[in-house]
């Protein structure tokens, strides 16, 4: 029985997953890694793109639930399907494309044709395979459970996973808040999104995505490229929170949503506005000033505040990050490797230059913050390799009382709490100890 | 790190780096991303200019190899642009994200961020050098603006390896009384839309 075997009995994980700590062959044994692929990426709810991405009939898009190649379509009705992407035959992916628009997918090696429900249309010279040789028999597999909450598509293999909107419990209406900043409540995603791949497991993406302690460290240089820029504006973006004293006394906070999902809120330390503080994008003054003119000062007003970031990183495990005014995704490559992809995303029911802003808003950390971050996983990936050194910790403010409970039973606590990495280990702990049956359509 | 940012200005005044990003602006770097592009529609330059072209290029690529960065950004002229389009075949900027988009301030930011020594994606600093080929140079409307385009690869050494960042610039460049000036300068890599690690070199 290998390592990993044990481990999967329930409460085998206690050893490796510990309230103030967390063993490092969670970020380096591949056996670990393969079973995350089944009993997480497989076996709970897993955000696979948003409707907006396929809006029109015949559209679709490529990606992955896990390590499992996906297409998400629409078909001629309108009707969103999850296809695995692996012909029924001899198991080539039937779809090369990031996306696109098509009716029909044909193998690329047998000439193998389905439709863009999943059906398959035909198979080349088919007497060959014999009488009882039925198309009805070899359509495209699907994710056979798949659910939209406000065009955000999760899917799972599960049978036995509870309904998506339980799932998502209190982070549902963090989704809420986020989406409803703008004014007809609807975000489009964009198709063509930044992907960035670092060398270091997952989890470092997702530990760090509710980590309110590293921004003062990590973006540093960030704070100090801010702080040149207006020397004697204090209140620029971080600089009120991270470069004044203890980051905990400013009001920002960490919640635990449950099951896994928690929310890093940073709009209590914005002020007087966002888009007073935000980092300038290039061209503000321009389209400010034709947005004031136009809308004038109050509607300009608010919708210059969504043309910036939301304050909010809503984080829904296992691979779902929404931050600022982008969603990131997480995506596993091998227990080494990550892609994070960042979407871009724009609102409905705003004049075409806040979109154009917004999307100048979104080139701004990924180019300055995340690739910084990034780094920091590479090099905690290499620290992780000594195999002396067995703990990562996770124990801030475990100990100093001060997190609190409300009336829902969601806890929160100070901004550099490490709340979040308890909270979804807990998760991945329960979800690690099951034996779910996993199925596709 | 004080001496270095004294060589920005005192303050980031957006009249001269940032306030030219306007409709006009943005309509024309889709004219100039069409044109790059397209191929026998411009005039050719004459020699001369074409040759003073390349030596300055080859001069930008010089400054970046050898980090001087300050110097680099006193090529740029206050209504410039730094893009590097996500899109393979350019895209347009008022509707794609970009890889980058920097317009003056955002440039001298990126250029802060990287000199602050606390960029741990630069840490340590890559080294680079450049290869530049394959040089067309056109005329435009304007006597002292010109087209060009030219191929390149970037060998980079990182923390852990060796690698290769193979791409084509297209260039606006302005002759002034001092010299020539990068107004537009757009950088397209053959990996684009691909999954990329760690781009933060500049280019």
């Amino acid at each position: 029985m290998s390592l990993a075997e044990t481990r999967s009995d329930t409460g085998a994980w206690d050893g490796l997953v510990q309230e103030d700590r967390v063993h490092r062959s969670l970020y380096t044994d591949p056996a670990i890694f393969d079973m995350e692929m089944t009993k997480i990426f497989g076996a709970t709810w897993v955000y696979l793109g948003h409707e907006t991405e396929i809006p029109e009939p015949n559209d679709f898009r490529t990606g992955h639930l896990g390590l499992r190649p996906i297409i998400l379509t629409r078909d001629g009705d309108g009707q969103v399907h999850a296809l695995l992407n692996r012909c029924r035959h001899r198991a080539a992916r039937v779809c090369r494309e990031a996306c696109g628009s098509a009716e029909r997918f044909t193998c690329g090696y047998h000439g193998w044709v389905y439709a863009n429900d999943g059906r398959l249309l035909a198979a080349p010279f088919p007497k060959a395979f014999g009488p009882d040789f039925n198309t009805g028999d070899f359509a495209l597999a699907r994710i056979p459970r798949v659910s939209s909450y406000r065009g955000f598509l999760f899917g799972t293999l599960n049978p036995a996973a509870a309904d998506l909107r339980d799932h998502l419990g209190p982070a549902a209406e963090f989704l809420d808040q986020w989406i409803d900043r703008s004014p007809q409540g609807r975000i489009v995603v964009g198709r063509s999104p930044h992907r960035m791949i670092y060398r270091g497991n997952w989890k470092l993406a997702y530990d760090n995505a509710g980590d309110g302690y590293h921004p003062g460290f990590s973006h540093e240089s960030l704070i100090i490229m801010a702080s040149h820029r207006a020397p004697t504006d204090d209140n620029t973006d971080m600089l009120a929170v991270y470069a004044a004293g203890d980051p905990d006394s400013h009001g920002d906070r960490n919640y635990d949503l449950g099951n896994g999902h928690t929310l890093l809120d940073q709009r209590p330390g914005i002020f007087p506005s966002k888009w007073l503080v935000n980092r300038p994008q290039p061209g503000r003054e321009y389209f400010e000033a034709k947005i004031r003119g136009t809308a004038g000062d109050g509607l300009a007003d608010r919708m210059l505040e969504e043309a910036v970031g939301s304050g909010m990183n809503l984080n829904i495990f296992p691979n779902l990050l929404v931050i600022g005014n982008q969603i990131q995704v997480v995506e596993p490559l091998d227990v080494r490797r990550t892609q994070l992809t960042w979407y871009p995303t724009t609102i409905q029911g705003v004049p075409s230059d806040i979109n154009t802003l917004r999307l100048r808003t979104q080139e701004d950390f990924p180019s300055f913050g995340e690739v910084d971050d990034n780094a920091n996983f590479e090099e905690c990936q290499q620290g992780l390799e000594i195999p002396e050194i067995e703990w990562i910790y996770i124990n801030r403010h475990l100990r100093t009382g001060v997190e609190e409970t409300d009336e829902r039973g969601v806890v929160s606590g100070p901004l550099t709490d490490d709340l979040h990495l308890r909270a979804y280990y807990r998760q991945w702990k329960r979800l690690m100890s099951d034996e779910p049956e996993l199925v596709v359509g | 790190m004080a001496r270095v940012l004294e060589a920005f200005g005192p303050t980031y005044d957006p009249a001269a780096k940032s306030a030219h990003v306007s409709d006009a602006f943005y309509e024309q770097l889709l004219v100039d991303s069409e044109a790059w592009r397209a191929d026998g529609t411009g005039e050719p330059a004459p020699a001369d200019v074409k040759a003073e072209c390349e030596a300055f290029l080859v001069r930008e690529a010089r400054l970046l190899d050898d980090l001087r960065l300050t110097e680099w950004l006193g090529l740029f002229a206050g209504d410039c642009m730094y893009w590097i389009p996500h899109d393979p075949d350019g895209g347009d900027p008022r509707k794609d994200i970009c890889l980058a988009f920097d317009d003056r301030r955002r440039l001298e930011d990126r250029i802060v961020w990287l000199l602050t020594g606390k960029a741990y994606s630069q840490v340590p600093r890559s080294r680079t050098t450049r290869m530049l080929s394959n040089f067309e140079v056109w005329q435009t409307s304007d006597p002292d603006q010109f087209r060009v385009r030219s191929s390149f690869v970037v060998h980079e050494v990182r923390v852990h390896e060796q690698r290769a960042i193979p791409g084509w610039y297209g260039y606006r460049l302005r002759r002034t009384g001092d010299g020539w000036n990068i107004v537009i300068k757009q950088v397209n890599l053959l990996e684009a839309d691909r999954g990329l690690e760690n781009m933060t070199v500049v280019l």
